[in-house]
């Protein structure tokens, strides 16, 4: 038994990456970045809106969060459809409380089926990123490049007709991309995208779109339904890397970013929403404490001293 | 091994019950090392027949960006909180990292960290390979840690735990005096090779943090409570052993997590003074004190 000679030859072992995406740059060695007014932690929340067909698509792969059952699935169709009715507009209701702008990444479908709630958050200040056409719209390599294309144009069309704006953020269904994403991105007119996690500030990709890296273990998803850890666990954990955050800022005299993706069939469901307020209420408190929503920090990254 | 048998006769069996105690330098109960993985991911690499490398269609934007923030953001701060508390570390090297960036493994040879090699790759697995091709990847791990640090290493933990039944007689063969791969005891213990001798360090899969988060599903702080446990449960037994904390710093260099895994290394670090039970180590000084040990014994 062996294996392939071409196995033990590594073209791309040199200096920097193995892709030309975006360049090394160590945080450690990169120029601060200020956020207004000197805060140190801008706190960026990113809600997933989004709409799954009871019919789901397996082309590229299946969504997580979509249906399982065989068909018709009504205890996934529905329990997500909680999280758009109720939970979201419980979230909306908690960042007005404290006044925290956020971004909302958005399928286009819901802007189709349900303008009342672009309307809501278009009013209430907070901002759209685009998240593809519904939770069927997932992106990956075996997707072919036209239909990558379009998917995007569609998303970016829609969003824009509805809420009188064209989305300047990417969010891809589970963070899936190809290898023409980003430059499909950029082609769009998008200013930046969250999909990858590399990075805890933002930085731009080799193309000039910026990624701006929003954590995806520091988020409901990951620490409630993935761990399987209480809403209790969630908001110290959250409260743990900010105090870490601040103080490394401090060192560093520069901001720091604390991005915090939320689910509204998750951390919106009544057992959960009182924690997630005085979580929220606690964020609130601290004198360091910028909220921003993903637009702001790009345009505060961009401002360099 | 002895390949195709049951029992693949690494060792001999040697019950916990009875064994004359291990006394670490110093007068020490646990030999506590830390590892952290410093490793290099591939966005787009080859197949090998046996093992798929990553679980999506390349590129795995989620798989590989979070290993790239270990070289990016995690690796510092990990190694700051190591370096403040007196933790040096031995690293458990992709090798090809000295040539991807060099900037990480020179901060972690400037801070008198110990390498071994963990690979090539951490998306290049053993599996199916011929002896030559064995061969192949271990002189190019002793020749590219050499060259770029000056260090030779002693030490082998598989690329991504991926073995062949020779692994272990050939990295013997080649002059190495331990193997990270095997998780029967917490004492170091003699492995039967072909020829020259072998070492097992306790490395540990139990409370390495991929097993904490991703397999035991741990909060940070359950995590940190973990392994203190371990740790005082290792220094209340008399047998002298061995605690090793493994790590990838894209997981514990999170900024939810790093500031309750401090607490662990500032427990430890408290109690490695002056009539205190633990020796904070390196995988090869826990070998070098093992040999010395049993010379002793001998004479």
């Amino acid at each position: 038994m062996s294996l392939d000679p071409f196995y033990l030859t590594y073209p791309k072992r040199a200096v920097g990456y193995d892709h030309g995406l975006y360049d090394y740059a160590p945080l450690a060695q990169r120029a601060p970045v200020q956020w207004p007014e000197g805060k140190r932690v801008a706190v960026w929340f990113t809600v997933s809106l989004e709409w799954f067909p009871i019919t789901p698509s397996d082309t590229p792969f299946r969504a997580p969060g979509h249906m399982q059952t065989a068909y018709p699935d009504y205890r996934h169709y529905t329990a997500r459809d909680y999280g758009t009715r109720v939970g979201f507009y419980r979230l909306l209701d908690a960042f007005a409380k404290v006044g925290a702008k956020v971004s909302v990444a958005t399928n286009a479908a819901i802007a189709q089926r349900y303008p009342q709630i672009i309307a809501d958050i278009i009013c209430a200040g907070h901002e759209i990123i685009a998240h593809s056409t519904d939770m069927n719209g997932t992106i990956a390599s075996t997707l072919p490049v036209e239909q990558e294309r379009a998917l995007i144009a569609e998303s970016l069309a829609t969003l824009e007709k509805v809420s009188g704006t064209r989305p300047r953020g990417w969010h891809s269904i589970a963070r899936s991309q190809s290898f023409a994403t980003l430059d499909l991105l950029k082609e769009a007119g998008l200013d930046y995208c969250v999909d990858w996690v590399n990075d805890e500030m933002p930085y731009a990709f080799g193309n000039g779109l910026v990624s701006i890296p929003l954590n995806h273990e520091l988020s409901d998803r990951q620490i409630i339904n993935v761990q399987q850890q209480s809403v209790d666990s969630y908001a110290t954990q959250v409260l743990d890397a900010y105090d870490w955050l601040k103080a490394e800022g401090e060192a560093a005299h520069s901001g720091r970013m604390l991005p915090l993706h939320l689910t509204p069939y998750i951390i919106g469901l009544p057992y959960r929403m009182d924690a997630f307020e005085a979580l929220l209420a606690e964020l609130a408190a601290r004198p360091d404490t910028w909220f921003a929503r993903g637009a702001d920090i790009l345009d505060a990254y961009r401002t360099k001293p | 091994m002895r390949e195709g048998a049951p029992d693949p006769e690494l060792y001999d069996f040697t019950p916990y019950r009875a064994r004359k105690p291990i006394v670490w330098p110093g007068g020490k109960k646990v030999a506590v090392w830390v590892s952290p993985n410093l490793e290099y991911y591939e966005i787009d690499p080859p197949a090998n027949p046996h093992r798929k490398s990553w679980a999506k269609p390349h590129p795995d934007v989620v798989g590989y960006a979070h290993r790239d923030h270990a070289n990016r953001v995690g690796h510092w701060r990990m190694a700051d909180v190591m370096s403040k508390h007196g933790f040096k570390g031995s690293v458990s090297l992709s090798v090809a990292l000295c040539q991807h960036h060099p900037d990480v493994v020179q901060d972690a040879n400037a801070r008198d960290w110990e390498f071994f090699s963990h690979g090539i790759y951490n998306t290049r697995y053993s599996y199916g390979m011929d002896e030559a091709q064995e061969r192949a990847i271990i002189e190019d791990s002793i020749r590219t840690v050499r060259e770029a640090t000056g260090q030779t290493i002693r030490g082998w933990l598989a690329p991504a735990l991926t073995h062949t039944p020779r692994t272990l007689d050939l990295i013997a063969e080649y002059g190495m005096d331990y193997t990270c791969d095997l998780y029967h005891d917490d004492q170091p213990f003699p492995v039967k090779v072909a020829k020259r001798r072998l070492l097992s360090i306790p490395y540990s899969l139990e409370v390495n943090d991929h097993y904490g988060f991703f397999i035991y599903n741990m909060s940070p702080r359950d995590y940190a409570q973990t392994l203190i446990r371990q740790y005082e449960r290792l220094a209340a037994e008399e047998s002298g052993t061995v605690m090793c904390i493994p790590l990838h710093s894209y997981l514990i260099g999170q900024p939810h997590r790093i500031g309750a895994f401090e607490e662990v290394l500032r427990h430890i670090a408290a109690d490695a003074g002056e009539g205190g039970r633990a020796w904070i180590t390196r995988a090869g000084d826990i070998a070098d004190a093992w040999y010395a040990s049993q010379q002793e014994d001998g004479q």
